[in-house]
C-alpha cells in the first residue's frame, strides 16, 4: 500500500525507455487489472477502537464502510489517529468516516484511478462494479506495481501490442504515411497457399480497423495470393501498402500472362486444370471477388512476360488505421 | 447455439478445436466446396459445411473467420491440416453423412438458415 497518498510515480522503478510504454499503459490497464482484492473493509457500527484492530492486522492504512453490502464510507488510519486524540475510541465507525467518497468503476481505464488521485490527497479508492458494489480497492502502489507488472514482457498480453501498434501512424507524420508489407509466394504451394493474406488480416486487425474493411482486404489478398499459386510459372510477390484511409494490394509475377483478360475477368471462367479443381479451386470467381471487394481495380498482363494486378481498398468514413479512435 | 452444441447434437468428430472455439456461437451457415464462393459467401460467425479437406480449408476458414468447418462424407484433413486448426485457433469437426444431411441436422438444431 501506498505510503505518500495520491503519488503514483513510476519514475524511479522504470528505465526512460519504458516511460512512454507506462503512459500507454496507464489508458490500457483498466483498474480492475491493478486493484487489491478481497476488500478489507469494517462495518458503521464498530468501534474506532476496534477498527485500529482491524488496520493493523491486515497491515493496511484505510478501509471502506460497508453497511448490509453496500458501501457507505471510507475511514482512515488518520481518522483514527484524530479519535484517540479526543479520547473518542469507543465512538462507532460511522461518526468518523468519511461519506463523501470518491470511487472508480473496475472497468475503467487506470488513467481516471490516477486522476481522481490527483483531485484529492486519498490514499485509496474503492472500486466499484458497474451496478455499485464493492469489487476491490486501489492504491498508487497498486497502480505502480500493476504498471511494472504489464511491462514485463513476459506479462505483455496481446491487447497491448494490439494497442501499441494501433497507434503506429500517430505520430509519423509525413505528406503520405504508408507501411508496406511484402511477400513471396511459391507456385503450386498449396501447404503454405493463404498465409500472406492471413498476416495482411492480422496485421489490419492490430491496426484498428473495422472487421467489414478487413474482410475485403482479406478476400481480395486471398485470391490474388492464390492466383500467383495456382496460375504462374515461377510464384510471385504480393505488396501491400497501408494508408491510414485505404490498402493497397498489388500482386506481380513473371509469366505466363494472360491472353484474353477480358474472358479471365468473367465470373466462372478458369483454365485452372482438374486436379486443382478438384481441391476446390479455379471456380473461376477470383478476379471477381477481387473486383466487387475493392474501390479500384486493374489487371495487366502480356503473355510471356507477366501480370500485374492492382486492387485498392478505402477503409470508409470514420476508419482510420493506426490512429487511436476518437472518443 | 454454440460450436460444442453443434458438435454434440449431430455426433460430429473433433478433429481440431480449442477449447475457446468450442463456446463460440454458430450464427448462421454456408455450404459450399468452391473456396472462392466460400470466401465471397461465407460470413464471421457461420459454420462451414463441406468436402474439401486440405490445408486451405482451414485459410478460408481464418480469413472469412467463421464459427467451425464441419467436413462431410469422413473426408479426414491430414495431420498438417490439424496443426494448422489447432494454431489459428479453427474448430475443425467431421461427419461421415454428406454435406445435405449435416445442414438438414444445422436446421433441425436451430441454426438459421
Ligand atoms: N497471375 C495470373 N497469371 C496467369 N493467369 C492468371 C493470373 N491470374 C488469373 N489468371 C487467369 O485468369 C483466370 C480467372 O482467374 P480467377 O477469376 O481468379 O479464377 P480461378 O483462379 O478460379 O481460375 C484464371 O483461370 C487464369 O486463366
Ligand atoms: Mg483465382
Amino acid at each position: 500500500m501506498s505510503s505518500s497518498p495520491g503519488s503514483v510515480d513510476t519514475r524511479s522503478l522504470l528505465q526512460d525507455s519504458d516511460l512512454t510504454k507506462a503512459q500507454e499503459l496507464v489508458y490500457e490497464l483498466v483498474v480492475r487489472q491493478v486493484m487489491t482484492t478481497p476488500v478489507v473493509s469494517v462495518q458503521p457500527d464498530q468501534t474506532m477502537h476496534e477498527l485500529g484492530e482491524k488496520l493493523r492486522a491486515a497491515g493496511i492504512a484505510g478501509a471502506p464502510v460497508v453497511e448490509q453490502g453496500e458501501l457507505i464510507g471510507i475511514v482512515s488510519m488518520n481518522d483514527l489517529i484524530n479519535a484517540l486524540e479526543r479520547g473518542s475510541r469507543d465512538d462507532p465507525v460511522r461518526q468518523w468516516m468519511t461519506i463523501d467518497i470518491l470511487t472508480v468503476r473496475e472497468d475503467d481505464s487506470v488513467i481516471e484511478a490516477v486522476k481522481a488521485f490527483a483531485s484529492r490527497p486519498v490514499g485509496r479508492i474503492p472500486v466499484v462494479s458497474a451496478q455499485g458494489s464493492l469489487v476491490g480497492i486501489v492504491t498508487g502502489g497498486d497502480i505502480t506495481r500493476g504498471l511494472v507488472r504489464a511491462l514485463d514482457l513476459d506479462h505483455r498480453s496481446d491487447e497491448v501490442s494490439h494497442y501499441r501498434a494501433s497507434h503506429i501512424f500517430q505520430d509519423i507524420s509525413s505528406h503520405d504515411t504508408s507501411l508496406t508489407l511484402r511477400y513471396t509466394v511459391s507456385p503450386r504451394d498449396f501447404s503454405h497457399s493463404g498465409e500472406a493474406s492471413a498476416k495482411v488480416k492480422r496485421a489490419l486487425q492490430r491496426l484498428g480497423g473495422r472487421p467489414e474493411a478487413v474482410r475485403r482486404v482479406a478476400v481480395a489478398c486471398y485470391e490474388a495470393e492464390m492466383n500467383l499459386v495456382i496460375h504462374t510459372d515461377a510464384g510471385g510477390e504480393v505488396l501491400v501498402e497501408v494508408r491510414p484511409d485505404r490498402v493497397s494490394i498489388t500482386t506481380t509475377d513473371a509469366g505466363p500472362g494472360i491472353s484474353d483478360i477480358e474472358s479471365a475477368l468473367e465470373a466462372g471462367f478458369s483454365t485452372a486444370p482438374d486436379w486443382i479443381r478438384d481441391l476446390g479451386f479455379g471456380a473461376g470467381m477470383g478476379l471477381e471477388n477481387i473486383r466487387r471487394c475493392s474501390d479500384e481495380f486493374s489487371l495487366r498482363s502480356e503473355v510471356g512476360s507477366g501480370t500485374k494486378l492492382v486492387a485498392v481498398v478505402y477503409l470508409g468514413q470514420g476508419n482510420r488505421l493506426g490512429r487511436a479512435p476518437r472518443s | 447455439m454454440t460450436v460444442r452444441e453443434v458438435a454434440e447434437g449431430l455426433g460430429l468428430r473433433v478433429f481440431a478445436a480449442e477449447a475457446a472455439s468450442l463456446d463460440r456461437p454458430v450464427l448462421g451457415g454456408y455450404c459450399g466446396d468452391l473456396l472462392s464462393c466460400a470466401m465471397a459467401g461465407a460470413r464471421s460467425g457461420q459454420v462451414w459445411v463441406t468436402l474439401q479437406a486440405h490445408r486451405n480449408v482451414v485459410a478460408v476458414a481464418t480469413l472469412t473467420d467463421v464459427a467451425c468447418v464441419i467436413i462431410t462424407e469422413g473426408a479426414q484433413p491430414d495431420p498438417e491440416t490439424v496443426q494448422t486448426a489447432e494454431r489459428e485457433n479453427v474448430a475443425l469437426l467431421g461427419s461421415d453423412r454428406g454435406s445435405f444431411a449435416v445442414v438438414a441436422g444445422l436446421i433441425r438444431l436451430g441454426v438459421p438458415a
